[in-house]
């Protein structure tokens, strides 16, 4: 087993967006099957850093390794054949708004242009019933979703390639506190069943304890901290200690220690 | 974690292979290679229906799917598929690859295509009808609304929308003015220099006074700048409406408790209604230039006697008819980007479309008005 090399690995990462410096030498490596929680303030350069592990950012300085491949050095064949690896969940879920759900999920198995309609459309009806997204909301359009349902069916788009590495933003923003603890169940049971990696960027102080095996804490530019929760939650930096030490953090983490 | 995903590297990905083999004269498929979404798409696509063929045979064969390098579920389908929706009898299988297979099992997934009938002509004709009736409606609910909220301002002239009003001139007005000026002046240029061929031939040269001032003032200047208007402004009227009706920033407008007609198609509709007859001037005064320099060159006509005689021969009422019709124009291109505007549903698609059907109308309604403009004022100023 090629159990040494680590799924993401950056050493040194720079990033400069216009003049404003983002990440100041950041350097992180994540094993397979970790679920890895970026936390850090509003603005601080957390979906930057996942956009660079996904290569769809670039940046200024230092190198990304995503599956053991540096994305800076490898071609665009390359590059395509890692993306099939990869599912990522946008934020607002970015499903496209001109194709239905079935359409959105069957997109990608749609692009590979060898496998037939039917065994597509068992694919797609497997992946949403993993989802936990009923036959009639296939046929819905985008539009008419709700909140929820966009996470789900943006999920169930980021799975239908069976990927190895996961990437999550805010899966858990704008969700309700249940459907946000459905939507952190759903992914730790996929997690078990499929065995992916996942790097989520979040502010759910919830999935972080419920779900995430190591978390990264992006402050003043930097990995402040970068480890267990534990160690996270011992780190002396001033953000650090306000987020996991704030009212709501000790109400969260009362029950873990 | 499951090692069957580790194994395959971006580089080596061995495709899905069958092996048949007899073992005690019963067939034994071995089957081995990436059984995943990504060995698929390498293999070969006839791989269904070569394991159908296998599974078809009289015996039940032994399944052997120890070498499986990995296993996900798109591979675990085909190979359900060729059991026909239940696990063989004999069949061995490495522990790992178990939950891709059962998950197939244990799941009952509702088919999902459902064919649409086609729509009887007659059906699809009717609502073609009633569309057309909808949108007529919608766009006299918008020139009543215009006009309640006009009525609105002149009680509460606090409440004009100034600020909009002056921006909404300064982009669909003043930054029109050189598109004008140059599509004018071009214009301008051709219809003297063709006319001065033909009149040429006649002897009639200083016709050429009567016919582009005519032409110009009373066609072809308001035409042009209500045509680019359209396509200029009206498209981003459409667009920016839309947009804002799709982020829902209307619904902020009015949670403010600030009227989204008076807001913003009230001054589209001032702002368009001001500005296209003021272009329509402009466009008549740079086309009449053009025409002058290439009469200049063609026919020898002095600019001092051309300009001198032009008012003369072309009557005022040709000025006012030219301005009204701007008035109209301006009037009907805000109106339909709004109604186009409003119309835009949160989805790409709807944007695109609305945007399109929003110039096209306009423009189409332009030339009708102005053919309209043309029977009912035959016989006055000419």
């Amino acid at each position: 087993m090629t159990q040494a090399t680590p799924v993401i690995q950056m050493d040194h990462v720079w990033t400069y967006l216009g003049q404003h410096l983002v990440h100041k030498d950041i350097s992180l490596s994540l094993g397979r099957g970790e679920i890895l929680g970026l936390v850090g303030a509003s603005g601080c350069g957390k979906t930057v850093l996942m956009r660079e592990m996904v290569g769809i950012q670039r940046p200024t300085k230092g190198t990304v390794k995503l599956l053991g491949e540096d994305l800076n050095a490898i071609s665009a064949v390359q590059q395509q054949q890692l993306r099939n690896r990869c599912g990522v969940l946008f934020q607002g879920g970015a499903l496209f708004s001109a194709l239905s759900v079935f359409d959105n999920v069957a997109f990608k198995l749609r692009e590979l242009k060898v496998l037939d309609e039917v065994l597509i459309e068992r694919l797609v009806a497997m992946k949403l019933s993993m989802v936990g997204l009923s036959a009639t909301s296939a046929k819905l359009m985008p539009s008419e979703l709700s909140g929820g349902m966009v996470k789900r069916v943006a999920l169930a788009r980021a799975l239908i390639m069976e990927p190895e590495v996961l990437f999550l933003d805010e899966p858990t923003s704008g969700l309700d506190p249940v459907l946000s603890e459905d939507f952190i169940n759903l992914l730790s049971e996929l997690h078990i069943e499929l065995g992916f990696t996942i790097v989520m960027v979040t502010h759910d102080l919830d999935s972080l304890r419920d779900l995430c095996t190591k978390v990264g804490v992006l402050a003043e530019q930097k990995l402040v901290a970068y480890g267990s929760l534990d160690e996270a939650i011992d780190c002396e930096q001033p953000f650090a200690r306000e987020f996991f030490h704030g009212k709501r953090a000790q109400r969260v983490f009362l029950n873990l220690n | 974690m499951k090692p069957s995903q580790i194994s395959s590297s971006v580089n080596q990905l061995l495709p899905p292979i069958i092996d048949l083999s007899e073992i005690e004269s019963l067939p034994c498929i071995t089957v081995r290679g990436n059984w995943t979404l990504r060995g698929l798409a390498l293999g070969a696509p006839d791989l269904r229906t070569s394991l159908q063929v296998l599974e078809s045979g009289k015996k039940e064969p032994n399944w052997d799917l120890m070498s499986i390098e990995a296993l996900d579920t798109a591979g675990a389908y085909v190979l359900w598929e060729a059991w026909g929706m239940r696990l063989p009898e004999k069949i061995k299988l490495r522990k790992e690859h178990e939950s891709a297979i059962l998950r197939w099992q244990n799941r009952s997934l509702p088919s999902m295509t459902e064919r649409q009938a086609p729509i009887p002509l007659l059906i699809m004709f009717r609502k073609l009808i009633e569309q057309l009736g909808e949108h007529l409606i919608d766009m006299v609910a918008l020139l009543g609304q215009v006009i309640l909220d006009l009525i609105y301002l002149v009680r509460h002239p606090k409440n004009i929308p100034w600020r909009e009003i002056s921006a909404t001139t300064h982009e669909t007005g003043g930054r029109a003015l050189g598109i004008t000026a140059l599509v004018g002046f071009l214009i301008g240029i051709v219809v003297s220099y063709l006319s001065s061929l033909q009149l040429k031939t006649f002897g009639a040269e200083i016709y050429i006074i009567n016919i582009l001032g005519l032409s110009i003032i009373r066609e072809l200047g308001p035409l042009l700048a209500a045509i680019i208007v359209a396509g200029r402004s009206g498209s981003a009227m459409t667009a920016r409406i839309g947009v804002m009706r799709v982020t829902q920033e209307l619904d902020a407008l009015s949670s403010m408790g600030i009227s989204p007609s008076i807001r913003l198609i009230i001054p589209k509709v001032i702002a368009l209604v001001l500005c296209l007859p003021l272009l329509v001037v402009w466009t008549d005064i740079i086309a009449i230039i053009g025409g002058a320099m290439s009469a200049h060159l063609e026919l020898n006509l002095g600019y001092q006697q051309f300009f001198l005689k032009l008012p003369s021969v072309v009557p005022l009422t040709n000025l006012i008819i030219g301005l009204s019709k701007g008035v109209v124009f301006g009037l009907l291109i805000a109106l339909i980007a709004c109604h186009f505007g409003l119309r835009i549903e949160p989805n790409t698609e709807s944007l695109g479309n609305e945007t399109t059907n929003s110039v096209v109308v306009a423009i189409t309604l332009v030339i009708l008005v102005d053919a309209v403009f043309a029977v009912l004022f035959r016989g006055i100023g000419i």
